[in-house]
């Protein structure tokens, strides 16, 4: 049995979504364009009006923004509401070392909130329910956006937060709970956890997990579900856009529910950048038509998926979107949070003698990802004790950690074995088969 | 005076890569004199005595190795029960540390040819000549 928080828009006939939809979108546009400079800017110069997007058909016309817009602009540039009327900021680790940031209003965690309660619905949680999340609280919107939705709903929330996986399965045997949130490599963990610790499953009260922040396969889900008994459902998010429950799993597990009353996804192809139709697979654009705080237009999530309009047969006629196939970029999700190779070339850069000859090598071994970063050694930094070349190989461990925010381990080989190209460098090899 | 120059290479922890190192000094006619690994789990140092230091460290370098030249000591060690002993004592006395010890291929006599790498090279030298420990030049090392 399918529960639906909010059946009249979750399953409302599509031309009145599309109705919603062009009328939300007419006014993020001119509010965007009166308040933000960038977009104002970026409108004028490819001569569009507001008054010129009458309908969704029309956002094509439309400029994208992209991560490094938030970059550029950071901390404040693109928020449309006055400072006084935010009142939460989230972000994610940036491309340099700055995190990107995003400003709430109360409106606009009213409307995350509706989201995760919708996310979690989906997975018949109620008020019935005990959910412990897992996902860290901090900046990082994976902790705050599942406890919101949670409370939306009325549960009982166990707010854990990420690590100690001991304290979690006590919680977890002793409260009864009954939904799980978390990524989809820490219930992997938590599950291989519980069978060699030898807790008795049976004593476990657990229904269902709200698994996302990093890409995961249908063969993981699979895994999961044995190992903890569960319906393992997929949720998707961005800071950007608000956070996780910007689409959700219902039990059919027959793609995302997206949101699209709050946020209108496009599919694009990179290369031209011009739309594609639902059913082909392309470049996944999101504008948000309800936020006020900082509200995005056409942004560029560089997760590559398919759109899907058809009803769904849990009854929800929302748009669905495919587990995500890959990204156009060269950003890793790495234990959840987002890494680029320019952040870590920074760092080695930065580190006396160190030449920018790097090879990243990401791994999931016992469902955890693992990071290896192979630096040649040159002259400059080698000096004829292993204690040198492992305070070398610390200093930079450290720097990773403090500026891209994971742990990596740091592999010292010989100069001019990592292969140069003339082109684009690859430097990254993913074992992961995500 | 007593000053003698060690080559270090930077090595990766894999088959043949010692090998290859060795391989290609023996092709430039230098001979190796004494040799010692300090290793990780993933990569390690060799340590040599050649005999051209200068010509080892260009070849080496002209190959793509990560090399640096050291200066370590020589020393004749009495090769009787003890004698490795006397010189530790001395250098722990006036608190010089070891970093690090190897011996050479070859031996003198009846003495045991050590090699040190110390804190302090200099006073290590001033210290062991007053004690009357017998060290080897450069000179003598590259005629060995």
């Amino acid at each position: 049995m399918n529960k639906i928080w909010n059946p009249e828009i979750e399953c409302m006939d599509r031309a009145e979504i599309i109705k919603l939809q062009n009328e939300r979108l007419r006014n993020v546009v001119k509010y965007e364009y009166d308040r933000v400079p960038l977009y104002r800017e970026r409108m004028d110069k490819k001569g569009v009006k507001p008054e010129d997007i009458r309908t969704i058909e029309d956002l094509k016309y439309l400029p994208f923004t992209e991560k490094t817009d938030l970059r550029d602009t950071f901390p404040y540039g693109l928020f449309a509401a006055d400072k006084k009327d935010i009142v939460r900021i989230q972000g994610s680790s940036g491309t340099t070392g700055k995190p990107i940031v995003s400003g709430y209003t109360q409106n606009d965690i009213d409307i995350w909130t509706e989201m995760m309660a919708r996310t979690l619905t989906a997975g018949n949680a109620d008020q019935d329910s005990i959910i412990q999340v897992c996902y860290g609280y901090g900046l990082f919107t994976g902790g705050l956006g599942a406890h919101q939705g949670s409370s939306k709903i009325g549960a009982m929330t166990i707010p854990m937060s990420s690590g100690n996986t001991a304290r979690q399965l006590m919680m977890m045997e002793e409260m009864g709970t009954t939904h799980l949130c978390c990524t989809p490599s820490y219930a992997l963990y938590l599950g291989e956890s519980i069978r060699e610790m030898g807790i008795d499953r049976s004593r476990l009260n657990l229904k269902c997990g709200f698994l996302g922040a990093e890409p995961w396969t249908e063969e993981m889900r699979a895994e999961i579900e044995s190992l903890l008994g569960i319906d393992a459902l997929d949720i998707y998010g961005l800071t950007e856009i608000s956070g996780p429950g910007v689409s959700f799993e219902c039990l059919e597990k027959n793609g995302m529910h997206v949101n699209e009353d709050h946020v209108i996804p496009e599919i694009i192809d990179p290369a031209t950048e011009m739309p594609l139709p639902y059913g082909q697979k392309g470049e996944l654009v999101f504008t948000t038509i309800t936020k006020t705080g900082m509200p995005m237009l056409r942004y560029r999530t560089h997760d590559i998926c398919i759109l899907h309009d058809e009803k769904c047969a849990c009854g929800r006629t929302i748009v669905r979107m495919e587990r995500l196939m890959g990204r156009t970029d060269d950003m890793l999700v790495i234990r959840g949070v987002n890494v680029f190779p320019s952040q870590i070339e920074s760092v080695l850069v930065g580190v006396r003698g160190v030449a920018p000859h790097y090879m990243l090598i990401v791994d999931r071994k016992k469902a955890t990802d693992s990071l290896e970063i192979q630096v040649e050694v040159t002259d400059d930094m080698f000096s004829d004790s292993i204690g040198g070349l492992d305070l070398i190989k610390k200093e930079i461990a450290e720097k990773i950690k403090s500026v891209v925010g994971i742990k990596a381990e740091i592999t010292l080989v010989a100069p001019h074995t990592i292969p140069r190209s003339e082109g684009k460098a690859k430097r990254i090899i993913d074992k992961r088969n995500l | 005076m007593y000053r003698v120059k060690q080559l270090s290479v930077f090595l990766e922890n894999r088959k043949g890569s010692l090998a290859a190192a060795t391989q290609l000094l023996g092709a430039s006619g230098l001979n190796l004199l004494a040799l010692s690994i300090a290793e990780t789990d993933n990569f390690g140092i060799a340590r040599l005595i050649v005999s051209d230091t200068q010509d080892g460290v260009s070849r080496l370098r002209a190959s793509g190795y990560t090399v640096r030249t050291t200066d370590v000591l020589v020393a004749c060690v009495p090769d009787r029960p003890n004698g490795l002993t006397e010189i530790l004592r001395i250098l722990e006395k006036e608190d010089i540390s070891v970093e690090y010890l190897y011996s050479f291929v070859r031996n003198s006599g009846f003495n045991a040819l050590i090699i040190f790498r110390v804190s302090d090279t200099e006073r290590a030298m001033q210290i062991l000549k007053n004690n009357g420990i017998e060290m080897l030049t450069q000179a003598q090392v590259d005629t060995l």
